[in-house]
């Protein structure tokens, strides 16, 4: 059953999450559970952009662009107030297919709009639909010409959510109402469904966790790698690597506007410091800081990371401090914090100095041939 | 077993004002192996991205096991059973030995995202079947011992072996090979025209371009000359040797020996 063990993690990761809950409800102290729910949300967009930059090595900096429409289309959809159309047939239609729901704002008043179902589908598939197009010219740039053209991406996202009147502006957009899932389960800020949607987002990560990791162990993930490593090369090998390095970008913006609707209807309200080029910086810093190519790396720093800056540790720096952390570990730590060559490594390396210092016998490695086949002769 | 399996007929690519490739012909035919020799600049490796389709030519067309592959994409042709070697080893530096063997399976394998995603129990069976073969062909080249290394590990004679392990991984009808024994010493060289005279015996048909000149009289049974795109001599390696244009324009001067390098 070697091909489950590769799950074993994700085990320990379940399992440590329910200790967690446990320490935190047995302490009183689950007001911590809002800030790691919100966390796990946020590592969802993470999760997609380390496939993509860590894996794949194709850079986007605008990732807080896919998080923001996703999180803007379930937002504008369910509280678009429907009522005055309510007797046009396509409202009809869509009430009687169930589309629909009715439901009282803060003020007592009856609001008529999408059900979040709706608005989660049709902002995965805009999310989808967005990152194809933005892709497919893009995704052909490389380097910094890559990353400049989702800069631009994510800036564009940015002017239309702070200009759009339908977005809120620069106010956002609140008084999202609850994403019912099933009957009992809901995508809710309350208090008394605290716990409930710890488990709920760490559900949705630890089931984009075992995607992520299957996909990387997969051939598609041999494929992805190979491209980082040398384009050229891969394409050599028949890999179709226009087609792989689109849908890998595709699949990272699900992620991140999956993140976004949820998170959304968490908060109950979205707003434009959401979609900042500086939040872009910061998911690629996590994704750096947990040592690029590695999911768990990036999922563990994207919690702890998220978590400290929501408790408000960084204070009013917080976005200087993801930035020095980008410059040090870019410095220090280019494999990352979980990388860090640490003292037993130190100490190989000094000795495989001392290795190579000493004359090799033998100059000629040589090149080993098939054993089949004798003639020619032994130099 | 005389059938032509490669044809290029008139290619011509153009860089700026550069002539690179001027109406260039050849027949490779089945299980040969067929040199491509000529000067610095002779256009030799641009006659080989034309082939692989890295380049579209501006005129003539290539023809690959009677169907024209001109204006396919690198990763196409690969599929059909064109594998190459680079010039300058381009290995995945970071991936193991195994990993970069496996990607050499590429083309021989279907599964695809969605299955690798929710790992599906076919992806198992392949990927067993995919590290079956590759270990396979690992064995064969003598890099057994390697398969867990990182490939940028190994030195550089062996990491050139892992480029071939992973060409033919691929199981490809011909194989285009980028000046194999560049940056090789005399040793690693003459072990080279053993695996390549062995590659050629498991009915891979072989397009090398080689400085070396010893190399390509040892292994060729055809040579093709290119100077300054175009093609000025092709037969025997014997022949074209003896040839007093080639001696003329590649050699450079009367006396051959000298120049050889």
């Amino acid at each position: 059953m070697t091909q489950f063990r590769r799950y074993i993690p994700v085990i320990a990761v379940i399992a440590a999450v329910v200790v967690l809950q446990v320490v935190l409800s047995a302490t009183h102290a689950t007001y911590y559970m809002t800030q790691i729910t919100m966390s796990a949300y946020y590592a969802l967009v993470v999760i997609g952009l380390c496939l993509l930059m860590g894996y794949a090595g194709q850079v986007s900096l605008g990732h807080a662009g896919f998080f923001a429409i996703g999180g803007y289309t379930t937002a504008v959809l369910t509280t678009l107030n429907l009522l005055p159309y309510r007797d046009t047939p396509l409202v009809k239609l869509c009430s009687s297919l169930g589309l629909i729901f009715q439901r009282q704002d803060i003020y007592g008043a009856d609001i008529l709009s999408f059900s979040p179902w709706v608005a989660f589908v049709a902002a995965l598939l805009l999310a989808v639909i967005i990152a194809f197009l933005i892709g497919l010219p893009v995704i052909r740039l490389k380097g910094h010409y890559l990353a400049m053209a989702t800069l631009g991406f994510g800036l564009i996202i940015y002017r239309i959510v702070l200009g759009g009147s339908i977005f809120g502006q620069a106010d956002g957009i609140s008084n999202i109402p609850p994403f019912m899932i099933l009957d009992g389960l809901q995508v809710n800020g309350r208090v008394p469904y605290r716990v409930m949607n710890y488990y709920i987002a760490w559900s949705v990560v630890a089931a984009a966790m075992v995607l992520a990791i299957n996909l990387v162990g997969s051939r598609i993930g041999r494929a992805l790698r190979s491209i980082h490593e040398n384009e050229e090369a891969a394409h050599s090998l028949g890999v179709d690597t226009y087609r792989y390095k689109l849908f890998i970008f595709v699949l990272s913006a699900l992620f991140a506007a999956v993140g976004g609707v949820l998170l959304t209807h968490y908060n109950g309200s979205i707003g434009p410091s959401e979609v900042t080029v500086m939040k872009s910086v910061r998911y690629l810093v996590i994704v750096a800081v947990g040592g690029m190519a590695n999911l768990w790396g990036a999922l563990f720093m994207g919690i702890i990371l998220n978590f400290l800056s929501l408790r408000g540790v960084f204070g009013s720096y917080d976005d200087a401090v993801f930035a020095i952390i980008l410059i040090v570990i870019m410095l220090f730590a280019p494999q990352g914090l979980l990388r860090m060559p640490r003292l037993p490594a130190l100490w190989h390396g000094l000795q495989a100095r001392e290795d190579t210092a000493k004359p090799v016998p033998s100059e000629v490695e040589g090149m080993a041939v098939p054993q089949k086949q004798s003639g020619g002769s032994n130099g | 077993m005389d059938s032509v399996l490669l044809e290029t007929r008139n290619l011509h690519r153009y860089f700026g004002g550069l002539h690179a490739v001027n109406d260039v012909s050849i027949k490779v035919p089945q299980g040969a192996i067929k040199g491509v020799i000529g000067p610095n600049g002779a256009g030799k490796t641009t006659l080989f991205n034309l082939i692989a389709a890295t380049i579209p030519p501006q005129d003539g067309e290539v023809i690959f096991r009677g169907k024209k592959i001109t204006a396919l994409k690198p990763h196409t042709v690969a599929c059909m059973g064109i594998a190459r070697t680079f010039q300058t080893t381009k290995l995945f530096g970071r991936m193991t030995v195994l990993e970069n063997v496996m990607v050499g399976r590429h083309c021989r394998t279907r599964c695809g995202f969605i299955a690798g995603m929710l790992n599906l129990p076919r992806t198992w069976r392949e990927d067993r079947e995919t590290k079956e073969k590759a270990l396979e062909i690992l064995y064969d080249l003598g890099l057994k011992d390697h398969a867990s290394e990182t490939a940028s590990n190994l030195p550089f004679g062996r990491q050139r072996l892992v480029e071939f392990a992973r060409a033919l991984a691929m199981e490809p009808a011909l194989l285009l090979l980028d000046e194999p024994a560049a940056g090789l010493n005399i040793y690693e060289t003459k072990e080279l025209a053993r695996l390549i005279l062995w590659i050629r015996d498991r009915g891979v048909t072989c397009l090398v371009v080689e400085h070396d000149m010893s190399l390509v009289m040892t292994i060729c049974d055809d040579v093709v000359v290119l100077d300054q795109g175009r093609k000025i001599a092709e037969g025997r390696p014997s022949a074209v040797q003896r040839n007093p244009e080639v001696i003329r324009i590649y050699l450079g001067c009367d006396d051959a020996q000298n120049s050889e390098s």
